[in-house]
């Protein structure tokens, strides 16, 4: 086998590589779903994402390395093509070779994956408290500082939908399965710290524009906060299996600017007044 | 090649085979009372295949019901059973078996032993696993329904389990029980029937694998059997190990569970890697690279599997000192594991090859099993793991370590040694054809699931937004096609060992090494009664 053989062989594999990375990374978007994680309106999410993308795209730097290598011995190689066997069993230099860049990229990927999550675990500094209570299958939320506290379940619509043989098309729903009836009403630019806990069994509090979950175990009360830049409606769903409806307890943030926060919580406390 | 000089008193034990012929004549006799280990391996084989195929239908179940948003077939509380079963079935009914299975064929016949150390055990050991599975099964049709809060069994959740859920528990003992004493077996076998002159580290890699997976399952399985007791307790008894309101802590079943259950991953892949080492010198006509590398780092995954097992519940609310240390414990996982995938490459790299199916499926295995491993370096971000914990993410990454992994595996396990086994030839179009179908519908079916995770779909739900409509029903047809192509691989089998009218030669394949391919095809009942005398490592030489 010429030396130049092989360098257009391996030329040709490493171009069907790509092609085939960008057809499985890129041509999907093009269906118009969802493929890839979204950045989210947190800067805890917009971590998460940053740090998702520079994995990503590490391993799949990798996986075209290792591939290439592999896929040209398989071309070049063969006994078909006459290739004789080597009779090497060992190079000391290459196993120490092979050992120590994948520590060195590990470290490269464990400095911004440390600085992620010590920011992620920071919750000091929070403005206002919510208390998250999962049941078996809706959450109930509790503003401590408000007063104000409901329970949030999924919305009729797509409850009918949804039961074995109902006959109606889930497409025919808005949002169906992730829409509720009371949505968890926040608002923007404000720290907020979650208590979260559960009543029954183990459920997650999940909503991804918000860039975690965290799970919530009866007789703990776990901790998170958010912080959310932008206004607008975000769905989520339990993310730890609770039983036959798991499925079937979703959560909508509704994040608010301050002022229009500010009104919605007078008009609560209004209705509950009015209701006692 | 192999039977060169250097096996010169392997050829008496060949004169020996003639004598040692002596099968149980009664069906009876032969199959429930056997010690012998290559009836026992076969027994092993046959029924992790039945439920191989039995957890495949129950993964149909599951990818109809997915195949397009709203509940069509199933109720929710039956979709749950379905996952959980589909879940127990596959890991300790067919490939933990299967792997048993083939450590009692070949772990003797490839250090040169008459048969495993104590086959009377190797007997109870098969044979309980029928009724395990039996009792297993049967909770499905109970009146209170089978388990359905997922293999992890977490409580409080599985505590709402109706009474089926001490027969659960029963049969989760009894093939823990089993998985001991194979164990034990094996490495009571290795360690004391090596033919004269099989050091250690001259054994083939399969029987390396094997000897540290003995010790994690040795390890972990009793502390499986432990958290399932305290279960018992709990939900009959009116003890309060892991309820809230008793002063007991439901955080601290999972950190039981995955002690047991990290090691349980490398307990299905570390006999893979054996395998894909052994199949990869002889295709590639050259010795494997980087034996010594191999075995350690084959110890070094074994032993960092014990200390990451809290990276499957970053999201518990643990401390962020915790948090960190599994974090990087589980990124150094990759070390190992690289060192290993890089190790095959090279031992492909300036072979002449040649692509028969055991071939073809160890390749498949290493290009998709470094895939899911990829994913899984991922999954170890903390920050990251936020976001794809308990998501379709996670669901397309164990999958591909452990179906194109694990389950590659052990069909190329399967095409490399059942010429040995039967003494027939399977037929290499069909092995290739099987191979092509499920190497395709395998990405069909799983390689979408990470699209659905990232985008948001969490795992183990019966019914979806129709956002996640095109890859769930694309991911179906994949299932769908891959299950039906498992049908083929029972009639390549069949075939193998009832119809081919192709004898197979002892060698079997041109550059296969190891004491294996020196007896007959098939070996005799009894096989290395005089144990042969080895002088140099198989899988190292270069010749």
């Amino acid at each position: 086998m010429k030396k130049e053989n092989t360098v257009i062989v391996a030329l040709a594999v490493l171009a069907a590589l790509i092609a085939a990375t960008w057809l499985i990374l890129v041509a999907p978007g093009l269906t118009g779903n969802e493929i890839n994680m979204t950045r989210g309106v947190t800067q805890q999410s917009g971590d998460h994402f940053d740090l998702h993308m520079i994995v990503l795209w590490i391993c799949v730097v990798i996986g075209i390395g290792v591939f290439t290598v592999m896929f040209t011995s398989i071309v070049l190689h063969r006994k078909s093509r006459g290739h004789e066997a080597a009779k090497f069993s060992h190079s000391t230099k290459a196993e120490i070779i092979w050992t120590i860049i994948p520590v060195l990229i590990l470290v490269v990927i464990a400095v911004p994956a440390t600085t992620a999550l010590v920011r992620m675990e920071d919750a000091s500094g929070a403005e206002m408290t919510v208390k998250i209570t999962g049941f078996q299958w809706r959450w109930k939320y509790e503003y401590l500082d408000q007063d104000i506290s409901f329970i949030s379940s999924l919305d009729p619509a797509s409850n009918a939908a949804r039961q074995l043989e109902s006959g109606i098309a889930p497409e025919s729903v808005d949002n169906y399965l992730l829409d509720v009836d009371h949505p968890l009403v926040l608002p923007v630019g404000r720290k907020i710290k979650f208590l979260i806990t559960a009543d029954d069994v183990i459920h997650s509090w999940w909503v991804p524009a918000l860039g975690w979950k965290r799970d919530a175990i009866p007789g703990f009360v776990n901790q998170a906060w958010t912080n959310i830049d932008e206004p607008g409606t975000y769905r989520g769903q339990c993310a730890e299996l609770c039983g036959k409806d798991h499925g079937f307890m979703p959560i909508v943030v509704v994040a608010l600017p301050e002022n229009e926060f500010d009104s919605w919580v007078s008009e609560q406390l209004a209705e509950q007044g009015a209701a006692q | 090649m192999s039977t060169d000089i250097s096996y010169e008193d392997a050829s008496e034990a060949h004169d020996e085979q003639d004598h040692g012929d002596h099968k149980p004549s009664g069906f009876l006799d032969r199959w429930l009372f056997t010690t012998n280990h290559k009836d026992i391996g076969t027994l092993y084989l046959i029924f992790s295949l039945t439920m191989f195929l039995t957890g495949g239908a129950m993964a149909m179940v599951i990818r109809a019901e997915l195949f397009m948003p709203g509940l069509q077939l199933v109720e929710p509380d039956f979709f749950n059973q379905m996952t959980t079963m589909h879940a127990l079935v596959m890991v300790f009914g067919a490939v933990m078996p299967a792997w048993v299975g083939f450590a009692n064929w070949l772990i003797p016949m490839m250090i040169g032993a008459p048969d495993m150390a104590l086959p009377r055990m190797n007997n109870w050991s098969f044979w309980i696993l029928p009724f395990a599975f039996t009792m297993l099964l049967s909770t499905l049709f109970m009146d209170s329904g089978g388990p359905a809060a997922g293999w992890t069994l977490y409580p409080p959740l599985v505590l709402q389990t109706g009474t089926s859920f001490a027969f659960v528990v029963f049969a989760v003992h009894m093939m823990g029980v089993s998985s001991i004493m194979g164990s034990i077996n094996i490495i009571a076998t290795i360690f004391n029937m090596r033919a004269p002159g099989m050091r250690l580290l001259r054994m083939p890699m399969f029987v390396w694998t094997w000897l540290i997976t003995a010790f994690l399952l040795i390890a972990v399985m009793p502390v499986l059997a432990g958290a399932v007791t305290m279960l018992l307790t709990d939900h009959f008894f009116g003890t309060n190990f892991f309820n809230a309101a008793g002063g007991g802590d439901p955080v601290m079943f999972q950190h039981i569970f995955w002690f047991f259950g990290h090691p349980e991953v490398y307990i299905m892949i570390l006999p893979a890697f054996g395998v894909i080492s052994e199949i990869l010198p002889t295709f590639s006509r050259k010795p494997l690279f980087g034996y010594g590398s191999m075995v350690y780092a084959t110890a070094t995954i074994a032993f960092l599997s014990f200390i990451v097992w809290a990276h499957h519940m970053f999201t518990v609310g643990m401390p962020l000192q915790g948090e960190l240390f599994f974090m990087y414990a589980t990124m150094l996982i990759s070390v190992p594991t690289g060192v290993k995938v890089f190790n095959w490459v090279a031992t492909m790299w300036q072979g002449s090859m040649t692509f028969e199916t055991p071939m073809l499926f160890a390749i498949g295995f290493v290009v998709l099993f470094t895939i899911g491993g990829l994913s899984g370096l991922m999954l170890a971000i903390t920050a990251a793991d936020f976001q794809y914990h308990d998501t379709y993410f996670v669901v397309a990454h164990f999958h591909y370590v452990l179906v194109p992994g694990s389950v590659f595996a052990l069909m190329a396990a399967t095409y490399y040694w059942l010429p040995k086994f039967t003494g027939n030839m399977y037929s290499e179009k069909w092995g290739k054809i099987h191979f092509w179908l499920s190497a395709i519908f395998v990405n069909v079916l799983f390689f979408p699931q990470h699209y659905l995770g990232l985008a948001g779909m969490p795992r183990r739900i019966p019914d979806y937004s129709p956002q996640f409509a095109d890859f769930n029903m694309i991911s179906s047809i994949g299932g769908f096609a891959f299950g039906l192509t498992q049908l083929l691989f029972v009639g390549v089998v069949w075939h193998c060992a009832f119809r081919s009218k192709v004898k197979a030669t002892p060698e079997v394949w041109e550059g296969s090494r190891g004491l294996e391919w020196t007896l007959d095809s098939p070996p005799a009942y009894h096989s290395f009664n005089t144990p042969p005398e080895v002088t140099h490592n198989a899988l190292s030489r270069a010749d």
